[in-house]
Order: structure tokens, then C-alpha cells, then sequence
């Protein structure tokens, strides 16, 4: 892959490649962005920030969304 | 009882117990039971999407946001920085700006860690959460929440998926009279009879999860959950006859032979 890049993906390491946005990365993750919450290297996205904010080499993507629970 | 609305923060609620999403069989159990249990308000939790396995359904796919409040929570979280990065996940998520803040103490008890309690649930009332808090039995606590914005307080009947009942009906009376915010009792509920009694204390809600799915039969739990908060409810409101130790007739000794 030509300027690849190593990212991590909920705690998974993953080879990207540059310039792919976050909301690239869902799609091909194939993750509907509606009820996803995005952190990107702590930082919580803007669901309006998914189609512009880019993943850099070394970043680390969290990607949350609700489960069953009731406490814990 | 639509008459009978519980409101918080502005929000209207139809129902007196709310449910949590977990330990149930499969998703299609979990939308069952909270449809038998007449519940409006169901807690999730948050966490990592599955990325390598895609074919998961979502719970959100069964349990529709337009139809029940979702009341994300911070369970798991034993640091102040913790939960307030998962309540900010919560909100990111997009369903609102409620949560169920949990802080909590060890793994043993899963009680709440109060002081760090205290400390996120003011960071989020800045932000502009609604922070629902899950407290300990502890009036002084639950008055400090109060004062610093909380819109409700969830003391616990006894420790997370204990089924011990209320194990200090006590303190949740000196709760009920301390503060004047709606109190949701949440966790330690085991079975019907202990719903019945938080609502009879005078309990605003009862918030539970194991007692119904880890129940032999959840859907039938379920239903009698919704019986028995509303009958304990009905009980609160019209006022129990006081306890005496001796016995009074019921029939009149007038006309006897």
C-alpha cells in the first residue's frame, strides 16, 4: 500500500492508508456514524468533524457505541 | 397512573421502573422484557464497537431511542477521569445529555467511591450534563449532589446484582426526607417484594437489571417487576395504616347477639 500508515483502531493495530478521514475509516470499517462516538487520540470528534479530520501515522481511534448494561 | 408523572430535569416519565440492557440471552429477550416491564427508561453501557466482527446487531437496532428515554451510564469506571470520559462518549454517541454517573469504589462491593462521585458530577453539571447519580445510602451524600445541581439521586438497595433487597430502609427514608429531588433507587432489587417496598418507602423509581434477566423465567420477571412498582406506588400514595400491637376488630360488635 503506498503511504501507508500504522494505526490503532480499539486497541487494534492497523495498517491505513494516509489521508483517509475518520469518516472513511467507519465506512470501511462499516460502522454507521449515527450512535458512534469517536475519540481520536483522546480527543472526541464532532460527529461534523467525521468527513474532514484525517488519521496520521500513530494515531489512536476509539469507537464507542452503547451496549446492554445495566450497572457495574 | 398517567396522572402520576415522575419528572426530572424537565422530562417527563410515564413509567416508575427503569431497566437495564444487560445479561440478557440475546438482544431480542432484552426488547421482550423491557416491552413486559413497561419501562420508558433503559440504561446502556458504553463501549468499544466490535470491529472485527460486524455481523453483531446493535442493541439500538431493538431498543428504539424514539420510544425509550436512553440513559447511558459510566459502569465500570473506578476514576473521576473515567467517568467523566465516558460520559463524554455517551453524549458524542448522540442520544442526550442524561447520564447515570457511576464512580466506582472496588471490585468486591462495586460500591460507589462518593467522594469521586462528587467530584465528576460537578464536572459534568458544567458541561451542561444531567447527571444522574448512583450513590450509596448515604443522606449526607445525597444532599451534597443535590446542592451541587444532580436533578435526582440513585441510592442503592444493597450492592450491584446482589438481590440482597433494601438492606437499609433507614437511610433511604432519611434520603427521601433530606432531599427534595426525585430518588431512584437503583441496584440490589432481587425480587418483586423489594421493588414493592422502595415504592412504598416513597421511592420516586427503582432502577434494576439482574433481578429480571437473571431471574429462571426474565419475561415473567419482568412483568411482575411492573406490577409490583406500581402497586407499591399506589400503596405510597394511599397511605398505609399504622402499626399497632395489638389487634382491632373489623366487624362492629353492634347487632351481636
Amino acid at each position: 500500500m503506498q503511504n501507508a500508515i500504522e494505526i490503532h483502531v480499539n486497541g487494534e493495530a492497523k495498517t491505513w492508508r494516509s489521508g483517509a478521514t475518520v469518516a472513511e475509516l467507519l465506512t470501511e470499517l462499516d460502522i454507521k456514524t449515527e450512535r458512534v462516538a469517536v475519540e481520536l487520540n483522546l480527543e472526541i470528534l464532532d460527529r461534523a468533524a467525521f468527513g474532514q479530520r484525517q488519521v496520521k501515522d500513530g494515531d489512536r481511534v476509539e469507537i464507542m457505541s452503547f451496549i446492554g448494561g445495566g450497572s457495574f | 397512573m398517567t396522572d402520576d408523572r415522575l419528572i426530572i430535569a424537565g422530562r417527563e416519565f410515564k413509567s416508575r421502573l427503569w431497566v437495564g440492557t444487560g445479561k440478557y440471552k440475546d438482544f431480542a429477550e432484552t426488547k421482550k422484557a423491557i416491552e413486559l416491564s413497561g419501562a420508558d427508561v433503559v440504561t446502556v453501557a458504553v463501549r468499544r464497537v466490535n470491529i472485527t466482527d460486524r455481523s453483531k446487531d446493535n442493541l439500538l437496532d431493538y431498543i428504539d431511542p424514539k420510544k425509550y428515554t436512553i440513559l447511558p451510564n459510566t459502569a465500570g469506571c473506578y476514576t473521576v477521569e473515567d467517568a467523566v470520559r465516558y460520559s463524554r462518549l455517551a453524549r458524542a454517541a448522540g442520544v442526550s445529555d442524561l447520564v447515570k454517573l457511576e464512580v466506582l469504589g472496588d471490585e468486591k462491593t462495586l460500591f460507589p467511591d462518593t467522594a469521586g462521585l462528587i467530584e465528576a458530577a460537578k464536572i459534568l453539571i458544567k458541561e451542561g450534563f444531567i447527571v444522574l447519580p448512583y450513590t450509596n445510602d448515604d443522606p449526607i451524600v445525597a444532599k451534597k449532589l443535590v446542592d451541587i445541581g444532580c436533578p435526582a439521586v440513585m441510592p442503592l438497595a444493597a450492592p450491584i446484582g446482589s438481590g440482597l433487597g433494601i438492606r437499609n430502609p433507614y437511610n433511604l427514608k432519611i434520603i427521601m426526607e433530606t432531599v427534595k429531588v426525585p430518588i431512584i433507587v437503583d441496584a440490589g432489587v432481587g425480587t418483586a417484594s423489594d421493588a414493592a417496598l422502595a415504592m412504598e418507602y416513597g421511592a420516586d423509581a427503582v432502577l434494576m437489571n439482574t433481578a429480571i434477566a437473571g431471574a429462571q423465567d426474565p419475561l415473567a420477571m419482568a412483568e411482575a417487576m411492573k406490577y409490583a412498582v406500581h402497586a407499591g406506588r399506589l400503596a405510597y400514595k394511599a397511605g398505609r395504616i399504622p402499626r399497632k400491637l395489638y389487634a382491632t376488630a373489623s366487624s362492629p360488635i353492634e347487632g351481636m347477639l
